[in-house]
C-alpha cells in the first residue's frame, strides 16, 4: 500500500459532456481586437483554465461567457442552449457564478452577510416579507443561512462570520469571494485570476479549496491564471490565449510542450 | 444491571464507564457535551453520550479490540473523540491520547512503544500522519476516522469511517444487547484507564500511566473543593493528549456530571468562550498571557476617553480588585469606585474575555507573571493556581478560596503528602500517583522511590502560610561563578510579562553574569511599529530595528530594577542582551509541545550566539537553516545586535521584616 499523497490529488469525478461551447467568438473595442475568432468546450466537472499573457484577453473571454460582454461574432452554447446576448442576470440564473480579478465583496458587511448575497437568486420572499420576517420569509432565511453555513464550513471561515470583510487580510478576502459565488449553488465557477497577488501557503490553500468545490460539489471550473505553475497542477485541460487568438488546447502536458506556448510566455518576435 | 442501585452514592461507581452510565440514568436528559457545528450548538446528553459510547464499544469488540491492549487517538477536542475514548475504556482497552499538533515521526514511538493496533483519528490531516509512519508500525492495523472530508479517494484497507464503525456496533448490539455492559462491568478502579505521554522535555518520551482511581480520586478531591457539580460548564480547548485537559474535561466532567463545549476550531475559542460562558475554566500561563495582549493593544487602539477611563478604573482594580474577590476589608469609597468600575470597565472586558461566569479558574503549567495574575484577580475572576504533573494527575497543591497568592501555589490537597529532599526538590505521595512509566522500569525507579514518594524535580519551598511556592526545576537553579543563586526561569517570566516580549532564555550558570536571548512578540511590537510608522518586512526585520532594541532594553533595565529589589538574586541582574532572528519554534525543536523554553537544546544549537554574548562583541553574524511553512528551506543570515544594560545598584540590603 503507498500512502497518499499529502498535497493536491487530481482525481475527481467523471468528467462529463460538453456543458459550455465557445463558437467562434470575436470581440473587439473599437479598433482593438479583444478575441479573433476563439472556439473551445467545457465538459462538466472539468477544471478547465484559460491561461496566456497580459493582455491575452483571457478577462474578455470570461466576460463573454458571463454574459457581460457581447461577441460580436459567434456564439456562446451553455447546456445546448444558444445565447448570442445573453446577461450576467441570466447567466446566473443559468448556474454561471463568478468570482473577479479585484475581489467584488460588500467591504463593510459581515462575511456571513456577504456569501447571504450569492444566495439572492434562490430566495423567494419580497423585500417586505423578508424585513417583517413573515409568512414564509423567516423559515426561507434560516434555510438559507443553512446553506452559507456549510460553505463557511467547507471553507474554514468559521473565525471570521461576523468580521466586515473589508478587515479581511487579502487571501481571506479572496476565499469569501469564492464563498460568495459558491453560495449561489452554481453548475459552473469562473474564476479571474483566484490566485493573483497570493504566497505559496495561500496559493496553495486556495488550489485545495477549487479542487474540493469541484470533487465534492461537482462544480465545473473555468479559472484565468497567469501563474502557469498553479494552472497546471489542477486543471484537466487548459487553453492558451495570445493576442486575442487559440494559440493551444489541450492537457497540461501538451500545452506545456508546445513550441507556440513557450514563445507567447517568453517573447517571440511578431 | 451495570452500576449500583440508582440511590447508591456515586463513589461506588469505580471507573469512567460505569460513571458515564450512571449519569446516563440519573441525569440522562442533561448536556453532557456539546459542539459547535455548522454555527449552531449541537449537544449530547447524558444519554446520548453513553449510548454512543456503548454503540462504540460495540464496533471496536466486534474489531478485535482487547482488554488491556492500547488504543491510539489523534485529534481535537470533539465529542465523538470523547465517545471514541469512554469507549475503549469501556472495553478496559487504554486510550492513548496524542498531541494532534505532533508531527508524523512523533507519533510513530508511542504506536510501536505500546504496540497499538486501533488509532482514532479526527481528519484528513491526522489520518495522513498515521499512513504515513504505517511501515514503520506494523502492529496499526485499523484506522477510524470521523470527519470524512478528502477522503473519499483513500483506499487503504487499514482505515474506516466513524460511521461504518458506528454501524457495525449497532449490529452487534442487535444480536447481543447486554455485550458491552458486561465488559463495563468487569472493570475496577484498580485497571489501567489511560496513558499519557509526557513531552518529553529531555530524552524520548515516556507513557504515563494511570488506574481509574488514580484520575477519579484527585479528580473528585479537587471538584469536592471547589463545589463543582451539574451546573458547571466548561470549553474543552486545549489538546486531550495533555493530562490538564483531560482531568477537567473528561476525569471531573464524569465526576462531576458537568457540561463540556468543544469549540468550532482552535481560532473561534474567543467567541466560543462568549457564547458557551463557562463557569469553570483553567488556562495555562501563556493563554492568559495572550489574552491580556489582546486587551492591551485593542486598548492601546481605543479612544483617549476609553484609554483614559481603563487607566483610571484599572488603577482602583489593581488596589482593591483582590482584596474584594479575598473577602478582606476595603473602604467605602473604593469599594463605590470598584462597583462604578464593574459596570463601565471589568464587566464589559469579563464578558469580552467570555468570563462574565467563570466562578472558578486555573492557570498552572508553568510560574505564572505575578501582575498577569493580578490583573485577572483585579477584574473580578477568581483565578488561582495550582500545581501538578502529569504523574500526579495534576492536583497536587490547590489555592483554596479566598488563600490566593500570586507567587506561590498553594498548600497541599487533601489527602496529599508533600516533602522537599535536601536540594530542594519536592517530593509527592498521593492517591493520584501513576503507576509508573510504561516499559520503562529505569525512569519509574528514578522517578518513585521505594517509600512511594514521587521527585517532581522542581525546586521549591513552603512559605510561612503553609504554600508551596516553586521557584525552578531542580536541573536549572544553578549558581554564577561567584556563587550567587540564579534561577533562569524567574528571570524569564519577569522578561515575558510585557507584552512585547514573547519569550526568553537566560544564561548564567557558572558564567560571571547573566545574558539573555529575546523573542519579541510580533503582533504586540508589530502593532507599536505600525503606530509608530515604522516599516518592516516580517519577523527577523522587525526583531533587528534599533527601536525594538530600545524598547526591549527599556524591559529589561525595570526587570532589572525589580531584582535589585530581592536580595537573594539582586545579582543575576541580566547584562545583555540580543533579540534572536526567528520565533522559537516546537517544530524545530526549541520548544516542547506544551510550548515550555528547551534551554539547553537552545545553548547548544545557538552556542555561537551565547559566545557572542559572553565575549564582549557588539555585534554576531548569524547564519541559519530556515525551514518554510511549505516544507522548502533556506538559509537565513544576519548580523544580530547585542545590546548591554546597565544593572541596576542594588539596594542596601535592609533587615528582612
Amino acid at each position: 500500500m503507498t500512502a497518499p499523497e499529502t498535497h493536491l490529488q487530481v482525481q475527481r469525478r467523471e468528467v462529463g459532456e460538453v456543458i459550455l461551447a465557445v463558437e467562434g467568438v470575436s470581440l473587439a473595442f473599437g479598433g482593438v481586437k479583444a478575441l479573433q475568432n476563439v472556439s473551445f468546450d467545457v465538459r462538466s466537472h472539468e477544471v478547465r483554465a484559460i491561461i496566456g499573457p497580459n493582455g491575452a484577453g483571457k478577462s474578455s473571454m470570461l466576460n463573454v461567457i458571463n454574459g457581460v460582454y457581447h461577441p460580436h461574432e459567434g456564439r456562446i452554447r451553455f447546456k445546448g442552449r444558444v445565447f448570442t446576448d445573453m446577461d450576467p442576470h441570466e447567466a446566473a440564473v443559468m448556474g454561471i457564478a463568478r468570482t473577479f480579478q479585484n475581489i467584488a465583496l460588500f467591504k463593510g458587511m459581515t462575511v456571513l452577510d456577504n456569501i447571504m448575497t450569492g444566495r439572492n437568486l434562490k430566495m423567494r420572499a419580497s423585500i417586505l416579507a423578508q424585513a417583517l420576517r413573515v409568512g414564509p420569509a423567516e423559515h426561507e432565511e434560516i434555510r438559507h443561512r443553512e446553506h452559507v453555513e456549510q460553505i463557511i464550513d467547507f471553507l474554514e471561515l468559521q473565525a471570521y462570520r461576523k468580521t466586515p470583510a473589508g478587515r479581511l487580510p487579502y487571501g481571506l478576502q479572496k476565499r469569501v469571494d469564492l464563498g460568495r459565488a459558491l453560495a449561489s449553488e452554481p453548475q459552473m465557477l469562473l474564476l479571474d485570476e483566484p490566485m493573483a497577488g497570493m504566497n505559496l501557503e495561500e496559493k496553495q490553500d486556495m488550489c485545495r479549496y477549487i479542487l474540493d468545490a469541484n470533487e465534492q460539489l461537482g462544480t465545473t471550473i473555468v479559472l484565468i491564471e497567469h501563474d502557469m505553475g498553479v494552472v497546471m497542477d489542477i486543471s484537466d485541460r487548459v487553453v492558451v490565449l495570445d493576442y486575442g487568438r487559440k494559440i493551444a488546447d489541450g492537457s497540461p502536458d501538451e500545452v506545456r510542450a508546445n513550441q507556440a506556448v513557450v514563445d507567447a510566455y517568453l517573447g517571440a518576435s511578431h | 444491571m451495570t452500576t449500583a442501585g440508582r440511590d447508591a452514592p456515586e463513589r461506588a461507581a469505580d471507573t469512567f464507564p460505569k460513571l458515564l452510565m450512571r449519569h446516563a440514568e440519573v441525569r440522562g436528559a442533561r448536556a453532557a457535551i456539546r459542539e459547535k457545528d455548522l454555527g449552531i450548538w449541537q449537544t449530547w446528553t447524558w444519554r446520548q453520550f453513553a449510548d454512543e459510547a456503548r454503540v462504540l464499544a460495540a464496533g471496536f469488540a466486534t474489531e478485535g479490540l482487547k482488554r488491556g491492549e492500547h488504543f491510539a487517538l489523534v485529534g481535537d477536542n470533539r465529542p465523538r473523540l470523547y465517545a471514541a475514548m469512554a469507549a475503549a475504556q469501556c472495553l478496559g482497552a487504554i486510550p492513548v491520547p496524542l498531541y494532534q499538533d505532533a508531527v508524523a515521526a512523533e507519533m510513530a514511538f508511542p504506536i510501536q512503544n505500546a504496540a497499538i493496533a486501533f488509532a482514532f483519528a479526527e481528519d484528513q490531516e491526522q489520518v495522513d500522519k498515521l499512513l504515513e509512519i504505517l511501515p514503520s508500525c506494523p502492529t496499526l492495523k485499523r484506522i477510524y476516522f470521523d470527519d470524512p472530508r478528502g477522503l473519499r479517494h483513500y483506499r487503504q484497507p487499514q482505515l474506516l469511517a466513524y460511521e461504518k464503525l458506528a454501524e457495525l456496533g449497532r449490529e452487534r448490539l442487535l444480536r447481543e444487547p447486554g455485550c458491552v455492559d458486561a465488559e463495563i462491568a468487569k472493570g475496577n478502579g484498580t485497571d489501567v484507564a489511560a496513558m499519557f505521554f509526557t513531552s518529553g522535555t529531555t530524552g524520548v518520551p515516556k507513557g504515563v500511566v494511570h488506574t481509574h482511581s488514580s484520575l477519579i480520586g484527585p479528580a473528585r478531591t479537587a471538584a469536592q473543593l471547589d463545589g463543582l457539580g451539574e451546573d458547571d460548564v466548561i470549553l474543552a480547548y486545549l489538546p486531550p493528549a495533555w493530562i490538564g485537559q483531560n482531568i477537567f474535561s473528561c476525569a471531573q466532567a464524569l465526576v462531576g456530571g458537568y457540561c463540556i463545549c468543544c469549540p468550532e476550531s482552535s481560532e473561534t475559542v474567543m467567541t466560543d468562550m462568549r457564547e458557551v460562558g463557562p463557569t469553570y475554566y483553567f488556562a495555562p500561563p501563556r493563554v492568559l498571557e495572550n489574552l491580556l495582549t489582546q486587551v492591551s493593544i485593542r486598548m492601546e487602539d481605543a479612544s483617549r476617553l476609553k484609554r483614559a477611563l481603563y487607566r483610571y478604573f484599572m488603577d482602583v482594580a489593581t488596589r482593591v480588585g483582590g482584596a474584594l474577590l479575598d473577602g478582606r476589608p476595603v473602604g467605602l469609597v473604593e469599594r463605590l469606585r470598584y462597583r462604578v468600575g464593574d459596570l463601565v470597565i471589568y464587566g464589559p472586558l469579563r464578558n469580552i474575555l467570555g468570563m462574565s461566569r467563570v466562578r472558578v479558574a486555573y492557570t498552572a503549567g508553568e510560574a505564572v507573571g505575578p501582575d498577569l495574575f493580578k490583573f485577572f484577580r483585579s477584574i473580578g475572576i477568581n483565578m488561582k493556581q495550582l500545581y501538578g504533573s502529569t504523574e500526579t494527575a495534576v492536583f497536587v497543591c490547590v489555592q483554596p478560596d479566598g488563600q490566593v497568592k500570586p507567587d506561590t501555589v498553594g498548600p497541599a490537597v487533601p489527602g496529599v503528602e508533600l516533602r522537599f529532599s535536601p536540594q530542594r526538590e519536592l517530593l509527592v505521595r498521593s492517591p493520584g500517583l501513576f503507576r509508573g512509566y510504561y516499559k520503562n522500569p529505569q525512569a519509574t525507579g528514578e522517578a518513585l522511590d521505594g517509600e512511594g514518594w514521587f521527585h517532581t524535580g522542581d525546586a521549591g519551598y513552603i512559605d510561612a502560610d503553609g504554600h508551596v511556592k516553586i521557584i525552578d526545576r531542580v536541573k536549572d537553579v544553578g549558581k554564577l561563578a561567584d556563587g550567587t543563586l540564579f534561577a533562569p526561569k524567574f528571570l524569564e517570566n519577569k522578561l515575558k510579562f510585557f507584552s512585547y516580549i514573547r519569550e526568553a532564555v537566560c544564561f548564567g550558570d557558572g558564567r560571571d553574569r547573566v545574558c539573555a536571548f529575546i523573542n519579541i512578540d510580533p503582533e504586540a511590537i508589530g502593532n507599536w511599529a505600525e503606530r509608530s510608522n515604522l516599516p518592516y518586512s516580517g519577523y527577523s526585520d522587525l526583531a533587528a530595528k534599533d527601536e525594538v532594541y530600545k524598547l526591549v532594553r527599556e524591559c529589561v533595565e525595570r526587570v532589572n530594577a525589580d531584582l535589585a529589589q530581592e536580595p537573594e538574586l539582586a545579582h543575576s541582574q541580566i547584562h545583555r542582551f540580543l533579540i534572536l532572528h526567528k520565533e522559537l519554534d516546537a517544530d524545530d525543536g526549541e520548544l516542547t509541545r506544551t510550548r515550555k523554553v528547551r534551554r539547553g537544546f537552545i545553548a547548544d544549537k545557538y552556542g555561537s550566539l551565547v559566545e557572542a554574548l559572553y565575549g564582549g562583541r557588539d555585534s554576531v553574524h548569524v547564519e541559519a537553516q530556515v525551514r518554510y511553512e511549505d516544507g522548502r528551506t533556506g538559509v537565513y543570515s544576519a548580523e544580530l545586535k547585542i545590546q548591554d544594560v546597565k544593572p541596576v545598584p542594588v539596594a542596601p540590603q535592609r533587615k528582612a521584616a
